[in-house]
Parts: C-alpha cells; sequence; structure tokens
C-alpha cells in the first residue's frame, strides 16, 4: 500500500458499509419514530383504567370490526413484499398490481378508522370526553396519519410506474417506501394488542 | 434514491462555489451550512445572554422592581429555553456540520439537502420563538414548562403556545440533523478511517446523534399532549378529568436528561481533540475514552427522576434513580482522568484552545462534584429548586458546554477562515470568562444554600442574600464584557488575523490535512487511512497529503443547490404556526406549501 488508493473522483457510490445510505439514514428515522410511538403507547398505557367518567374502552372498542381491519392491513404488507419484488424483476404490470393492492388495502384499513372514529363520536367519546378518549384519539390518530402519509407516497410511485418512470434500477424508492410502510403495521400490532386485545 | 440521476460527468462548478446571497440561501455544502449555523447560534447567544443580565440586574437588590414579575419570568423562561435550543446545541452542530466530513474524508454530508433544511427550520424555529417578544408574550412557564402551569386555566396567554409550537419546530430540525449524522459517520468514512480510528469529536457527534434521534421524540410527544390539551381540549394534563400533571414531568426528563448529555458531549469531543493537540501525545486510553462516551448515551437514559426526587414517587425508586446517578459520574470521570493523564508527561503548549480545554476540565469537574452531592435524593431535597441547582448546572453547561465550544472556535477558526484567531484578545477573553463565569456562578451556591428559590422575581433584605446576589451580578457583567471580546475577535480576526497554514497546530487529525480554507470539495480523491492521527506519522502524513493537497484535473461533482430545504422549512413552521390561529383549516394552507415542497424536492435530482 505504498500510495494513497483514491476512489475515482466522480464515484458518489462508495460507502463505508457497502450499504445505501438512504437504507441507514431511513433505518436511523425509524428508529426515533419507534421512540414517538414508544412515548404515545406509554401515554394510554399510563392512563389505561383512569377515566373518571364514561364510555369507558371495554364499552366501546369493538375487537370483531378492529380484527378485520388489522387482518386488511397485514395483508397489505404481503402486497408491499410483492410490489418490490414486482418491480425488482422489471415488470411494470406486477408493479402496478401490487402497489395497487396495497394502496386499495390501506385506504381500505384508513376507511375502517374514519368509520370508527365517527361512531365514537356518536357514542360520546371525543378526544375532551376523558383521558380515554385524549390518548386514544392522540395515539390511534398519529398512527392513521403514518398510513395516510404511506397512502401519499404510495400512490406518487404508483403513478411512476404507471408512467414506465420506476425501472428495477430504482427498486431501492420502493424498497424505502416499504420498509415505512412495513413499520407503520407493526407499530399498529403493537397497538392493536396493547388497546383492543388486552382491556 | 437520486442514484440514477448522475448522468452529467462534467464538474458544476467549474469555477468553484458560486458567490452572492442566493447561493447561501440555496446552498447545500456543509461547511456554509456550518458557519450559518455558527453565525445564527452567535446571534442568539447575545440574545439570551442579554436577558440573563436582565435577570442580574433585577437580582441585584432585595425588593428589586427593575423589572416586573412577569417580564422577569418571560426572561428566565427565554434566557433557558434559547441557550439549550438555539445556542448550545445548534452551536454544537456546526461543529458536527463543518467538521465531521473533513474528519472522516468525505464530500459533504450523507443528505445534503436535507441538511440544509435543519438549517432552516431551526433559523424559523428560532425566529418564531423569540417573536413572540414582539406580542409581549413571550414564554413565562420556564424552560421546563411543568404541567399543568400550563394549561389553559393558569396560563391563558399565547405564551405556551410558541413554547409548544417554537420548541416542536425546533425538534423536528434536531431528528433530521441526527439521522444526517447517523448516516454520514456509518456510512462516509474514507477507506481506512475505521470506527476505531475516527477523532473523538466525530465519536462523540455519533453519540450525541443516537441522543438526538431517541431523545427529541419524547419532547414532541409531549408537546403534542400538552399542544391538544390547549388547542384541541384534550386532558392529559386535566387533573379534574383524571389527567396527570406528574406525566409532563416524566417526559420532559425522559428527554431533558439525554438532552444535557446532548450538549456537553459534543464539548468533550472538542477537548478530546484538542487536549493531545497541544500536549503532543496521542490521547490516553483512546477506546476507554470512546466506551465512557457510549456508556454516557446508554446511562443518560436511566437517570431522569433525580431531576423529581421531590415529586414523592417512593424509596424504591428513589433508590433506583440515586444508583444510576452516581454510576453515570463514573465514565464520567474516566474521561476527566484520560484528559489529565494525556496532559501527563506532554510537551505542553497553552495557547487559546487549549487554555479553554483545560478551563472546561476544571470547571466542569466542579459541576460534576455538586452534581453527585444533589444525586443523593435526602441532600437533593434540600437543594432542589433552589440557587445551589442553578450553580450546578451553569457550572457543567457554561464551563462545560460552552468552554468545549470556545475551544473549539479558537481551534478550528483557522481551518474555516484561513486566519488566527488574535491570541492577545484571546488570553484576555479566557481569563476574562473564567474570572466572570466563577464570580457569577460560585457564590449561587451559598445563596442557594442559605435558602434562595429559583425562578423567584425577588428577595426579602431580611434573607441576607444580597452580598451573594451582587458578586454574581458583578461576575454576570464580566462574563457579557468577554463575550464582546471573543465577538470583537471574530470580527477582527476573519478580516485581519495572520495567514494560517493548513496545520497551524500541528494536530493530527485529517482536517488538518486539507487546505486552510478547504475547497468546496473538500476531497478531490478520498485518502486511505492507516492510523488515528495519520498526519502525526511522517510516511503516511506524506501519502494522505499527496492526495488531499493535489489540485485535481477536473473538481468532483457535487450535489446542486437547492430552494427547496428553504421551502420546505418554510412550509413545516407555517402549518405548526397557524395553529396559533385556532381555525382548524389555517394549518392546512402550512401543509399545502410543505406538500408542494416535498414534491418539488423529490423530483429534482441532486445533482443537476
Amino acid at each position: 500500500m505504498a500510495h494513497a488508493a483514491a476512489v475515482a473522483p466522480d464515484d458518489h457510490h462508495y460507502t463505508s458499509t457497502g450499504l445505501s445510505s438512504w437504507k441507514v439514514g431511513f433505518w436511523a428515522f425509524i428508529g426515533s419514530e419507534c421512540l414517538f410511538f414508544a412515548t404515545l403507547i406509554s401515554t394510554y398505557l399510563v392512563y389505561k383504567g383512569r377515566s373518571i367518567t364514561g364510555p369507558y374502552p371495554e364499552e366501546i372498542l369493538d375487537i370483531p370490526l378492529t380484527t378485520i381491519s388489522t387482518f386488511v392491513l397485514l395483508m397489505s404488507s404481503l402486497a408491499m413484499v410483492l410490489a418490490l419484488d414486482g418491480v425488482q424483476r422489471g415488470s411494470r404490470k406486477l408493479a402496478l398490481i401490487w402497489l395497487g393492492t396495497v394502496i386499495l388495502l390501506g385506504a381500505t384499513f384508513l376507511g375502517f378508522q374514519v368509520y370508527e372514529f365517527n361512531h365514537f363520536v356518536h357514542e360520546g367519546l371525543t378526544i375532551g370526553t376523558n383521558v380515554f378518549g385524549s390518548s386514544f384519539f392522540v395515539l390511534t390518530g398519529f398512527h392513521g396519519a403514518h398510513v395516510a402519509v404511506g397512502l401519499i407516497w404510495l400512490l406518487t410511485l404508483w403513478i411512476l410506474a404507471f408512467r414506465n418512470k420506476l425501472p428495477a434500477t430504482d427498486s431501492l424508492k420502493v424498497e424505502i417506501a416499504g420498509l415505512y410502510w412495513h413499520f407503520v403495521d407493526v407499530v399498529w400490532i403493537v397497538i392493536f394488542t396493547l388497546v383492543y386485545l388486552i382491556q | 434514491m437520486s442514484a440514477a440521476a448522475i448522468t452529467a460527468h462534467a464538474p458544476s462548478h467549474p469555477h468553484g462555489e458560486a458567490t452572492g446571497i442566493w447561493s447561501w440561501i440555496t446552498t447545500v455544502d456543509h461547511k456554509r451550512i456550518g458557519i450559518m449555523y455558527f453565525l445564527t447560534s452567535f446571534f442568539f447567544f447575545f440574545v439570551g445572554g442579554l436577558e440573563a443580565l436582565l435577570i442580574r440586574i433585577q437580582l441585584m437588590r432585595p425588593e428589586n422592581a427593575f423589572i416586573s414579575a412577569e417580564t422577569y419570568s418571560q426572561m428566565f423562561t427565554m434566557h433557558g429555553t434559547t441557550m439549550v435550543f438555539l445556542v448550545a446545541m445548534p452551536m454544537a452542530v456546526a461543529f458536527f456540520n463543518y467538521l465531521v466530513p473533513l474528519q472522516i474524508g468525505a464530500r459533504d454530508v450523507a443528505f445534503p439537502r436535507l441538511n440544509a433544511l435543519s438549517f432552516w427550520v431551526f433559523l424559523f424555529g428560532g425566529l418564531y420563538l423569540n417573536s413572540s417578544f414582539l406580542f409581549g408574550a413571550a414564554p413565562n412557564t420556564s424552560w421546563v414548562g411543568y404541567a399543568n402551569l400550563t394549561s389553559l386555566q393558569f396560563t391563558p396567554g399565547r405564551n405556551v403556545e410558541f413554547w409548544i409550537i417554537g420548541l416542536s419546530i425546533l425538534g423536528a430540525s434536531s431528528i433530521l440533523g441526527g439521522v444526517n449524522f447517523i448516516t454520514t459517520i456509518i456510512n462516509l468514512r474514507a477507506p481506512g478511517m475505521k470506527l476505531m480510528r475516527m477523532p473523538l469529536f466525530t465519536w462523540m457527534t455519533l453519540v450525541t446523534s443516537f441522543l438526538l434521534i431517541t431523545a427529541l421524540p419524547v419532547i414532541a410527544v409531549a408537546l403534542i399532549l400538552l399542544g391538544f390539551d390547549r388547542f384541541f381540549g384534550a386532558n392529559f394534563f386535566e387533573v379534574t378529568a383524571g389527567g396527570d400533571p406528574i406525566l409532563w414531568q416524566h417526559l420532559f426528563w425522559l428527554f431533558g436528561h439525554p438532552e444535557v448529555y446532548i450538549l456537553i458531549l459534543p464539548a468533550f469531543g472538542i477537548i478530546s481533540d484538542v487536549i493531545p493537540t497541544f500536549s503532543k501525545k496521542p490521547l490516553f486510553g483512546y477506546p476507554v475514552v470512546v466506551y465512557a462516551g457510549i456508556l454516557i448515551g446508554f446511562i443518560g437514559w436511566g437517570v431522569w427522576s433525580h431531576h423529581m426526587f421531590t415529586v414523592g414517587l417512593g424509596p424504591i425508586a428513589d433508590s433506583f434513580f440515586v444508583a444510576s446517578t452516581m454510576i453515570i459520574a463514573i465514565p464520567t470521570g474516566i474521561k476527566i482522568f484520560n484528559w489529565l493523564a494525556t496532559m501527563w508527561g506532554g510537551s505542553l503548549r497553552f495557547p487559546t484552545p487549549m487554555l479553554f480545554a483545560v478551563g472546561l476540565v476544571a470547571v466542569f469537574t466542579v459541576g460534576g462534584l455538586s452534581g453527585v452531592m444533589h444525586a443523593s435524593a435526602p441532600v437533593d431535597l434540600q437543594q432542589h429548586d433552589s440557587y445551589f441547582v442553578v450553580a450546578h448546572f451553569h457550572y457543567v453547561l457554561v464551563g462545560g458546554a460552552m468552554m468545549g465550544l470556545f475551544s473549539g472556535i479558537y481551534f478550528w477558526f483557522p481551518k474555516v477562515t484561513g486566519r488566527m484567531m488574535n491570541e492577545t484578545i484571546g488570553k484576555w477573553h479566557f481569563w476574562t470568562t473564567l474570572v466572570g463565569f466563577n464570580l457569577t456562578f460560585f457564590p449561587m451556591h451559598f445563596a442557594g444554600l442559605f435558602g434562595m428559590p429559583r425562578r423567584t422575581w425577588t428577595y426579602l433584605e431580611a434573607l441576607n442574600l444580597e452580598t451573594w446576589n451582587q458578586l454574581s451580578t458583578v461576575g454576570a457583567f464580566i462574563f457579557g464584557a468577554s463575550s464582546l471580546l471573543l465577538m470583537w475577535n471574530l470580527f477582527h480576526s476573519v478580516r485581519k488575523g495572520e495567514k494560517a497554514s493548513p496545520n497551524p497546530w500541528g494536530a493530527g487529525t485529517l482536517e488538518w490535512a486539507l487546505p486552510s480554507p478547504p475547497r468546496h470539495y473538500n476531497f478531490a480523491a478520498l485518502p486511505r487511512v492507516r492510523s488515528r492521527e495519520p498526519l502525526w506519522d511522517e510516511e503516511e502524513r506524506k501519502e494522505v497529503e499527496a492526495v488531499t493537497m493535489a489540485e485535481p484535473d477536473r473538481e468532483p461533482l457535487m450535489p446542486s443547490p437547492s430552494f427547496w430545504p428553504v421551502v420546505l422549512a418554510f412550509g413545516l413552521a407555517l402549518t405548526w404556526i397557524l395553529l396559533m390561529t385556532h381555525i382548524w383549516w389555517m394549518p392546512l394552507l402550512g401543509l399545502a406549501v410543505t406538500a408542494v415542497a416535498v414534491f418539488g424536492w423529490a423530483f429534482q435530482p441532486a445533482f443537476r
């Protein structure tokens, strides 16, 4: 190693780990998001059973209905995996079908949530009713907002694929969106378990 | 994601970097962003200092009425908030920005546009927070903003709204910065720059960045909860509906204690680079100093309730936090002894950066010792919310964090500007700082032990606290004057300072292998590093400098300027700020700007 082995001046692909910086950075961001949701979930748990007036969770949470929406969201993660596979194979058709499926399933989940929120408000549970209302709506609302952001992101990718602008060489874009989508799914599994199943 | 966008083969700036205001607004160059971070935080340093002086004038005499109680509350709240969020943090980030890519051998950070976004979000957040003064509604519930003083019932004005929104904006900036520096340090090290060869400053940047991305979301949620209470009528801190104000304290300090390590670790990193340079010896026990820093980062998460001993959490919880707080003193002590051992037997020189570094070791230790004192819960019960605590945290944050940053300013100024700072003014600055600082804060230990409470507008003559307060006030003005010396020195030296060579201090790390100031692309080709101090080995120095000093035939392609970061920052800030209208759809306007900027950004190739 007599003289410095220099990296070519225009090589912007060089990284010390060999991983794409986008992936490393996005994992760091997901780490940050973990703390965000952990704090919201902790708040919900701290306030569990502390409401002075009703409606209380056991009176109002609908486990069968939410089980269906949870199933829908989990299936969207499966579709996300297939969408990434489709893009990596360079298949426009598969990319459109599976990205479209993720979007439809995600939108369905969001629809369930809109229905649920609406229903709760009619039952007399708002953000200002009791601490259950406050912590429930803020926790699930922020999760829903994350789903909504994911949907806009995926819709953008779908349009790119539709216009033939999502070649296999760009599959990292779908992979990152997938990381986000799976993360939002995992968070929902925790919320579903702690809020709905273990009352 | 824009890997496919690299099509051009010609250099984007054949004649170096563009100049002019627009080029700074659209810049994505980490060095320029670092300079802007520095100038902004330096400005806020004087704003926060002015607030401190008003506090000191008010406390100079018993039963004084120089400023009203309400103004006093605004002053200590804004002084704390400013010094933490607008001075100490962003000034450290200024150093991260300028130095990390140079120290690890990278051309820029991993996400240059994101870096610009962090800066603009920070700037807008800082300006917005301080704009509250124009409305006479500056935050007035202290930098910790304990519930339920912050509820609508007890603080009905806009003050708390400015605080919630301002801190939310600033927090977003810090999280983005943390993500960026973690990725940069993990992924953009030059060949041979193994983790255990990185300069200590880069190491502490990495630890601090992990603390940023993990601690800031916690305060973000706390602010969201408080925001929902105030803006949308939620009950998180509403006692009559079952809300619990203690939850705020837990969330705040769960963020707040890692935050104090966010403030101090960059300073530790700086002096761990400065002390070896002026001792002409490698850092004593490098791996131990690294591990101690990582350990501080971890244990820093397990001590938060030592801020809450007076809450009454019970003997089990109190005992746990007493023990963890005493334990965290150990890695901190390890660092102190490693710095001492580095100096031991070295051929010592004492230019200004070294004076501040040694000053940190001495003064921070005083603050560390008083910290261990109130690690003990029974002792803390006597000291809580007294001036003893004020003395303690100023010793660690001013004597620690700020002294470290001052040391860094003098140390790296030649690298940034190509000129030396004036040593005579520098020495005056150091000694007046040391005297002014100690005169301000040492008497506060006594004032506190004699019963002077924090955050109280005035005190009775019968308490006999006047002498201690007068000493503090005199000290504060000396300290204030010393800061003017620093400003003058910077202003003077940037234009008339002696020309600096690439490595004026004879330091060993990679940034000193570059010209002063570095070229806008830093490294035309990436050097290969073989040791921790590549410039201290004659053979390796020649190899490295053959690469770093070479004039390239053509300049490397650098990321293009972009105006989207500033637009996006504006959109994000606007979204939050429009909450203050209390009209539910108004923030959507800000969200629209945000959305446009996100798409504009995403579809603009990074390299054009």
